[in-house]
């Protein structure tokens, strides 16, 4: 399945806040979009999955989900977004529970997903126990185990501190190597961006509007080897950022 | 000479002698403002205030007309529990206040969640609510005598309005109060509209819900006490009501100290409850 992002724009209230956005997320690529704070990414992201209706434009998805997929469009929340009521076995089971999956399935599926995650021991743990890197794996095994077409990840990073994060990428980059899954990985932060993403979009300030796209060629396994030629990739993008988000910046302390 | 201005003094001649800035620890500043546990002191705090009164009525201190001893009050329950009377007062009263909180408070959930969940309920009710919810529930007691007669459907009347609009408020606020996120987190996994409700909502104001009920259960026993005080044979209220007409001081200590014995025991029971549903939070 594709998704193709067609010419969407969107108005809060008097504010402009999304302008001409396009663009094609293909099967198995991972699509990252990065802008100043402020410039709409998130509000793309709520669009592309249909949390909100965008005033103009529209997403449209080419071909049909993966067989078995309970829910091709899935979201990572920056704030992990777990039930604190529910174990780690629990958090996973509620979003398989609306399907009509008999229970023993169900719990094949849930060990499946947690195994793969490396938290097979931790299925009875409540969320609290947990640390922020295990409670965003958390919530990659609840999207993995609804077999998502394409993954919307809205800075699912951004709450860890940054060792977790260096080892969280790795496991994300180790987890396409297997899966191949399709994404949109919304963030701020231009180090994952040129990590995960085969092309990295880039937003302007507010209204945001694509500035540019950068395609990165190097295969997302070799990316922690090659860092010169990634450091190279990243410094060409800061540099189309920089001018945006220090206009950014100053836009936001002269308003306030 | 103090050991401090001794040991300052040794310190500066050995600086002194070495030719070096004085060397000293940095004082602890960090201490106090915070609770300890002291669990015997709270018994004993108890105790010793029973023994005072109970030492202040025997030597004459406190006036016998004004205040009975605990001894007699404690004879006055135990003449209670001999006569059988006990349970006909204990029995009456436990029944009007759970008859009247528990529908009070289930009606009050339903209403709460309706008001939680649809807008149009909401601006259909929140005036009305806002408007009956400062009424004291004891003012309605004639109208409920008329409405439901002098017997035992007035009294459970009067604590089921009375507990049903705190619930009402604490259940709609605990529903306005559940993360955002969690319910967007439902819907973006196309979770069933019932199943966000019963999953991801009530679950979220649970905590909101238990802490309505603490406030809900001591509203229902002081309108349990007032409306037995106006109109009923037996049940706590009425044997303190009887007790201070005719001037047995003991026999209304034994009742005041039953029913705080009662209020000690619903909060013990929605602590349990508390411990029991809400255990993941920190």
């Amino acid at each position: 399945m594709e998704l193709i992002v067609d010419n969407i724009g969107h108005d809060y209230a008097e504010t402009e806040v999304l302008r001409d956005i396009s663009f094609t997320v293909k099967r198995g690529e991972i699509v990252s979009i990065i802008g100043p704070s402020g410039c709409g990414k998130s509000t793309l992201l709520r669009f592309i999955g249909g949390l909100e209706r965008p005033d103009s434009g529209r997403v449209l998805a080419v071909g049909d989900p993966p067989a078995g997929s309970l829910n091709p469009l899935t979201y990572i929340f920056q704030d992990f977004a777990l039930l604190p009521w529910r174990t780690v076995e629990g958090n996973v089971s509620l979003v398989l529970e609306d399907h009509g999956i008999g229970a023993s399935e169900a719990r094949a599926i849930i060990a499946d997903v947690l195994r793969r995650t490396k938290l097979a021991d931790f299925g009875k743990a409540l969320p609290r126990q947990l640390s922020g890197g295990m409670k965003q794996r958390v919530a990659i095994a609840r999207a993995l185990s609804v077999r998502p077409a394409v993954m919307l990840m809205d800075e699912p990073l951004s709450a860890l501190d940054g060792q977790t994060r260096e080892l969280l990428m790795d496991d994300l980059i180790e987890l396409w190597m297997r899966e191949r899954f399709s994404a949109c990985y919304v963030t701020h932060n231009l180090a994952e961006a040129v990590r995960l993403g085969h092309k990295v979009i880039v937003l302007s300030r507010r209204p945001g509007r694509i500035r540019e796209t950068v395609e990165i060629d190097i295969p997302l396994n070799e990316r922690a080897e090659r860092i010169v030629e990634l450091d190279r990739v990243q410094h060409q993008i800061w540099s189309i950022v920089r001018e945006e988000a220090r206009q950014a910046d100053m836009e936001l302390t002269r308003v306030a | 000479m103090s050991h401090d201005a001794l040991a300052k003094e040794t310190a500066v001649a050995a600086a002194a002698k070495r030719q070096e800035p004085a060397t000293r620890p940095v004082p602890f500043r960090g201490g106090g403002f915070r609770h300890r546990p002291h669990g015997a002191v709270s018994l004993l705090a108890f105790l010793a205030v029973i023994a005072f009164w109970e030492i202040g009525c025997r030597t004459g201190i406190i006036n016998s007309i004004a205040l009975a001893s605990p001894s007699q009050a404690f004879g006055a329950i135990m003449d209670l529990v001999h006569t059988g009377m006990l349970w006909k007062h204990l029995g009456l009263s436990l029944y009007r206040l759970i008859a009247g909180w528990t529908l009070g408070t289930l009606l009050g959930i339903g209403v709460g969640v309706m008001i939680g969940l649809f807008s149009l309920v909401r601006a259909g009710l929140m005036p009305l609510v806002s408007a009956l919810f400062p009424i004291p529930k004891i003012a309605l007691l004639p109208l409920f005598i008329v409405w439901f007669g002098i017997g035992e459907g007035s009294k459970v009347a009067t604590i089921l309005f009375g507990t049903f609009f705190p619930t009402v408020i604490a259940t709609y606020s605990g529903i306005d109060n559940v993360d955002r996120n969690l319910i967007r987190m439902g819907q973006s996994f196309g979770l069933a509209w019932l199943s966000i409700v019963r999953k991801i909502i009530i679950p979220g104001a649970l905590p909101a819900i238990l802490s309505g009920f603490r406030i809900s259960a001591s509203i229902a026993i002081v309108l349990l006490v007032a409306a037995e005080m106006i109109g009923a044979q037996y049940g706590i209220g009425a044997y303190i009501l009887t007790a201070g007409a005719l001037f047995a001081i003991d026999k209304l200590i034994a009742g005041v100290a039953i029913l705080s014995v009662i209020g000690l025991v619903i909060a013990w029971l929605i602590g349990r409850a508390e411990k029991h549903f809400l255990d993941w939070r920190t």
